[in-house]
């Protein structure tokens, strides 16, 4: 043991003379390990943010609600066969609403895009989402300021509306937004309440913060025919282990509504957010592997970087290597001097590696969520490791092997 | 007691499909504090001689006993063990490393030899001041004369006290001037009881030695002593 770390910390030494002496040549080889560590760290880095931004973002939707719509969200169904389907009407909300028992709450809705101005300021393409009073109890949102609309003003379709946090703070960047008349596709609601931050961008037009809540009454009234809209309608379970008798009972209901026989195909689609999910991780998963994929590529074009320099450096040193083994260096001290030159080479290349990409992620940070991981440090580390052994061994091999007489003559 | 003992040792090559024969059948012994100079035209197998003298090379047939041990049927490692203990090679290129000081190119082998850093610090100095470079341990080989570096090289050679010095043409790459100076430094080295191998095809450099074994076609053409020439030391 203790000749081991003699004979490891000598080698060290000398790997590192050998380093300095060859500064030029060291730092552009290590630039390649830089470069493939930075993207590798980053790439993870980077899936991890946006993983948990997602995961975030969807349980603010809830896990337990399942949306009752014409369409399903993903479905290798053919979308005219769909499209072909019956529109759910409110009159089927109203029947299910009565006659569902399971259910913690049942709300239609249905969106509409509209612009929404205040003074100057204005928001272009907002979602404004028609439903009832029930709604609230769909979701897990939380008040800024004010409320939500009352069962009364959802019922006389009031032109109240509730603003998403993000619609909020650009038409109000001063705040107090409550009791102001505001302009929805050139119709004037007032302001009852503000929304806490709700999800993330993962969430694109799902996101509650860039919507706008109003009673689904205005909708019909407003920007959309009943007679020809589709809504869809949102129940949420008493629990997540209820989730699935909830749905059964909803294809009941909605067969028993839709008066389909036993041989006909539902003309209407539950889905869940797990459905999303579902093709998030397809999705995410086939972007890990080929951005992993990429990235490691570039690690390996490093690599090779490595293993060429580390051969040169080999034959230019036969004389050299030929003194060493003439005045006693054994074969695996030369292996461990070269080894130890290319692991070195790496693993310095993979500190500032890793140090470039914590500094790159914390300025995506400002961007794009990102979150630099323990894991992903020891990650950099190790690949870098490797990297130096791997692509150090056959050129340390091919100095250890060497014939001390042959080196020694070589010019 | 013999340091070196061969007994019809024979090396073999295969170039290609041909053998070539560098040592036929050669038998020598070496005693403690001899200086010995080895000649030989090119190809007369010196070179190979030397290699097997410095346990780079094993031989294909016959005896080789170092210090009473066979080295001809040794490892890779043994060897190694062998040149870092009980070798000192000095080469006719010096052979430094370019990129270290004297100090640290002194120091090598006792790194190779597991000698703690600091005794060997204290050693490779010890060992440049004998060769009288007292004032260029921190220089680095293109900072030194011609003669320096083969100062540095001979330090290199004692520093681990071996049994014996190999010395291969130490004196062909320098003036003549400084060759002596190196062959005067030699002597000093033999007059404090050292064993010293001389490879050269010089006869003025063999002259310094006591004896000269001459060979030819792999073969000992002589081997006689003779009068050592006296060198008018600098230093009486």
């Amino acid at each position: 043991m203790e000749t081991f770390l003699f004979e490891f910390k000598e080698s060290l030494l000398i790997a590192l003379r050998a380093i300095v002496a060859n500064k030029i040549r060291a730092s552009l080889t290590m630039l390649g390990i830089v470069i493939g560590v930075t993207s590798v760290v980053l790439m993870t880095t980077a899936i991890n943010g946006i993983d948990n931004a997602f995961q975030n973002g969807i349980s603010a939707l809830g896990s337990d609600v399942l949306y009752v719509d014409k369409y399903a969200w993903f479905s290798n169904r053919d979308f005219w066969a769909m499209r072909n389907r019956r529109d759910i009407t409110m009159e089927d909300y109203e029947k299910f609403k009565s006659m569902a028992k399971l259910p913690l709450a049942v709300a239609p809705s249905i969106s509409s895009r509209q612009t929404i101005k205040y003074g100057e300021n204005s928001v272009e393409n907002v979602f404004v989402n028609g439903s009832t009073s029930d709604y609230l109890k769909t979701t897990n949102f939380t008040f800024n300021s004010g409320r939500f609309y009352s069962e009364t003003e959802s019922k006389s379709s009031r032109q109240v509306a509730v603003l998403g946090n993000e619609v909020a703070s650009t038409l109000f960047p001063r705040g107090n937004a409550l009791g102001k008349t505001i302009k929805i596709g050139g119709v004037n609601f007032t302001v009852v309440g503000v929304l806490n931050e709700q999800g993330s961008f993962m969430l694109g037009s799902f996101n509650p913060d860039k919507r706008v809540y109003v009673p689904i009454g205005t909708i019909f009234k407003y920007f959309k025919n009943r007679r020809r809209n589709t809504v869809t309608i949102e129940v949420r379970a008493q629990s997540p282990a209820m989730v699935e008798d909830t749905k059964v009972e909803a294809i009941g209901l909605m067969r028993k509504i839709r008066g389909l026989s036993y041989k006909d195909d539902d003309d209407f689609s539950v889905n869940q957010q797990e459905a999303l999910m579902n093709n998030y991780n397809t999705v995410v998963g086939t972007i890990q592997i080929a951005g992993l994929f990429i990235t490691g590529l570039s690690l390996f074009v490093g690599a090779i970087g490595i293993m060429n320099i580390m051969f040169v450096s080999v034959k230019e040193r036969t004389k050299e290597i030929g003194l060493r083994k003439a005045i006693g260096a054994k074969r695996r001290t030369i292996l461990g001097q070269f080894l130890l030159e290319s692991s070195t080479i790496c693993l310095m290349g993979g500190f500032i590696g890793l140090l470039i990409a914590i500094m790159l992620s914390l300025m995506i940070n400002q961007f794009l969520p990102t979150s630099i991981q323990a894991s992903a440090v020891i990650i950099a580390i190790l690949i870098s490791l490797i990297t130096g052994i791997v692509a150090g061994i056959a050129p340390a091999l091919s100095a250890a092997k060497m014939d001390p007489v042959e080196a020694l003559r070589y010019e | 007691m013999n340091i070196i003992n061969i007994e019809h040792i024979a090396k073999i090559y295969q170039i290609g499909t041909e053998k070539v024969h560098a040592l036929r059948d050669v038998s020598l012994r070496i005693d403690k504090n001899e200086y010995v100079a080895i000649m030989g035209p090119s190809g007369s197998g010196k070179s190979t001689l030397m290699n097997m003298l410095g346990c780079l090379d094993t031989p294909t047939s016959g005896i080789y006993e170092f210090n009473g041990v066979n080295v001809s049927e040794m490892s890779d490692n043994e060897l190694a063990n062998i040149r870092n203990k009980e070798i000192g090679f000095v080469f006719q290129t010096f052979n430094l490393l370019p990129r270290s000081d004297a100090l640290h190119n002194v120091e090598l082998p006792l790194i190779y030899g597991g000698i703690p850093a600091a005794e060997r610090k204290e050693r490779a100095e010890q060992a440049l001041v004998d060769v009288g470079l007292k004032d260029r341990m921190h220089h680095k080989p293109n900072e030194l004369s011609g003669g320096q570096r083969q100062r540095v090289a001979v330090a290199r050679a004692l520093v681990t006290n071996p049994s014996i010095i190999l010395a291969d043409e130490p004196t062909g790459n320098l003036d003549s001037k400084t060759g002596e100076e190196i062959m005067l430094l030699f002597n000093e080295i033999y007059e404090k009881g050292n064993t010293i191998i001389l490879v050269t095809h010089e006869e003025y450099i063999a002259e310094h030695a006591a004896r000269i074994v001459r060979l030819r076609d792999g073969l000992i053409e002589s081997d006689k002593s003779v009068e050592k020439r006296y060198i008018p030391s600098m230093n009486k």
